[in-house]
């Protein structure tokens, strides 16, 4: 007898985790049946999640956090004890737009800091302010497009218009003028400068080098409830995270994923970001970006709590929410170490001995303390350099540039 | 109470649209979530606005809930949390609600309610359509698979039927499966009629 677990998800390279958990049987070993449900808008999603359709979801991060906080509709406690992924967005705008910018592609998306400028100079020479598209006011990618317009004194909420929809109508907003540009995940951004509507202007990785993007998130009440289920359904992921993370079997996860029930694009688009072979414009060899995305080395999968404190703190920082140290707690808690570290404490891999860090401090491959075996962290910079204390919000909040 | 659906399908949108009419509900709007729909919604100022929940379009639409300027009160989906069986019903008929601060919950829940029979007898609609649909293409192919049998082995329609079903029956196919692969076997064999 084996459990069916309803998960919900958009249709987007980040879901692979969850697709090879299904379709190359690691759920089934660990006796889970999974059933995927594919939404079509977040908003939908969290409903699903909420309101008990589906018993997890495939989580924009600051999402989870966001309807823990009662940010987002009806309040819920979530809980995230797993990252299906780091990194894997990329910001892209029309051509006629990024003719403003350096014209080196490669160059432009090595330097974020002078991309933002010329970026920020470009909106005087537009007709009107430069209308992009996120995918959501709570998503990584929101919060990262703010992180990078700020750096160069763009005020988000003045100098632009952040316009939210959905990835799957991301290109053919472009197509009828609706949008100059838009940040989102993959394929959705490969999928339009394929359609010869945009290039790159910058990759999620070059501005945090390693940026939470997608967790599963839970009910916290349910995940409380159902102990055993939760580390069997870990487990099958860990095992189905290194399964994706192997260059081997890239072109096969692109093939899987090409499929109407899961992105439904063609394969050749979604192998880009898996491969870290970034296509950023029309007609032009590939860029190399061996970590546009990560799945399982270097314990990507570990939800650290100071990660959670973060995205709060950019929260804080937008205005969305007023920053107190109860609030601060809960953002915290949404993300559940405690449960990753039960969960896979007898699997073998590297378990990383704390539960917080600090955020952008790495800058090359370090070792660090681990409960069991090696673990080495990845480069997490951010492009400006900057590092968060989670001990520290306040001290981080009051460094940026003025507050409205 | 002035409504607004935002829907894609402008046949369940009109489903709906009778269903309220007759129900003695008169200020009612379609609005198509395409181009400019934000903008034409915050002039409207609805009462109460309902979507479809498989729209894609639904995060850009809580989005203006949340910054629009317009539209002073905020805006929650569902006007009573505490009542789940109604919430659970209207996620499972693929209604979303949203409701205007301050309107009494025992004015908006025949709305709620009304939309949910609507959508759902909308979903059996086209579901009965698409079996229509389904047996119709499946009994060409069947009629088809049957005169190839007439033709090459002399046999009666009815013969014809009996061999597809029991070479189905032994093969726990459907017949349609049986005689599809027929098709394709006397397509490939040069064989067609």
């Amino acid at each position: 007898m084996s459990d069916v677990l309803r998960v919900a998800f958009l249709p987007l390279t980040d879901v692979a985790v969850l697709a090879v958990a299904r379709e190359r049987g690691f759920a089934e070993e660990e006796g889970i049946f999974l059933d995927l449900v594919r939404t079509t808008s977040w908003a939908t999603l969290r409903d699903r999640l909420v309101y008990g359709q589906v018993q997890g979801a495939q989580m924009l991060a600051p999402l989870a956090v966001a309807v823990t906080l009662g940010l987002s509709q009806q309040p819920a406690a979530l809980a995230a004890p797993y990252k299906l992924n780091v990194n894997g967005n990329m910001l892209v705008m029309a051509p006629d737009f990024a003719k403003a910018l350096e014209p080196d592609i490669a160059r432009r998306l090595t330097d974020p800091l002078g991309t933002a400028h010329d970026f920020a100079a470009a909106i005087g020479l537009w007709r009107r302010k430069p209308v992009i598209g996120v995918v959501h006011r709570f998503s990584s990618h929101a919060i990262m497009l703010r992180y990078w317009l700020a750096s160069a004194g763009i005020d988000p909420d003045r100098d632009v218009v952040l316009r939210v929809l959905p990835p799957s109508l991301t290109v053919e907003a472009m197509r009828a003028g609706e949008i100059d540009g838009f940040i989102a995940g993959e394929p959705w951004g490969s999928a339009a400068i394929e359609a010869g509507l945009a290039e790159t202007v910058a990759i999620g990785e070059r501005i945090w080098q390693r940026g939470v993007e997608k967790v599963l998130a839970f009910r916290q009440d349910w995940l409380e409830a159902n102990p055993e289920t939760v580390d069997r359904l870990l487990r099958a992921l860990a095992r189905a995270a290194a399964w994706c993370d192997d260059p081997a079997h890239h072109e096969a996860l692109a093939v899987l994923l090409s499929d109407p029930r899961y992105v439904d694009q063609p394969a050749e688009l979604i192998f880009g970001a898996l491969s870290g072979r970034i296509s950023a414009r029309l007609g032009e060899a590939p860029v190399a970006n061996p970590d546009f995305m990560l799945f399982a080395r270097e314990a990507t999968a570990f939800p650290w709590r100071s990660q959670a404190l973060w995205i709060y703190s950019q929260l804080v920082r937008w205005g969305m929410v007023a920053h107190d140290a109860e609030t601060a707690a809960r953002a915290a808690a949404v993300f559940r170490p405690d449960i990753f570290r039960r969960a896979l404490a007898d699997s073998g891999l590297p378990m990383p001995g704390a539960s917080m860090k600090l955020e952008g401090a790495v800058s090359a491959p370090m070792p660090v303390g681990a409960h069991r075996g090696d673990l080495t962290l990845g480069p997490d910079r951010f492009f400006d350099g900057r590092i968060f204390d989670p001990e520290r919000i306040e001290d981080f909040l009051r460094d940026f540039a003025p507050q409205r | 109470m002035r409504i607004v659906i935002i829907d894609d399908s402008g046949l369940r949108a009109t489903v709906l649209e009778e269903g309220l009419r007759e129900a003695g509900y008169d200020d009612i709007h379609i609005v198509p979530p395409r181009g400019a729909f934000v903008a034409r919604l915050e002039r409207m100022a609805p009462d109460v606005v309902l979507m479809d929940l498989g729209s894609p379009s639904r995060d850009t639409l809580e989005e203006m809930l949340t910054v629009s300027r317009a539209l002073a009160r905020p805006i929650a989906m569902f006007v009573d949390q505490s009542d789940d069986a109604m919430i659970g019903a209207a996620i499972d008929a693929g209604v979303s609600a949203y409701v205007v601060d301050g309107l009494r919950k025992e004015r908006v829940k025949p709305v709620l309610e009304l939309a949910v029979r609507r959508f759902n007898a909308f979903a059996r609609m086209q579901s009965e359509l698409d079996e229509a649909r389904t047996a119709l293409a499946d009994r060409k192919i069947v009629d088809r698979a049957k005169s190839i049998l007439m033709n090459q082995r002399s046999l009666s329609e009815q013969d014809a039927y009996a061999l597809l079903r029991s070479s189905a029956m032994n093969q726990g196919k459907k017949i349609v499966e049986v005689a599809q692969a027929l098709i394709t076997a006397s397509d490939l064999l040069g064989g067609g009629i």
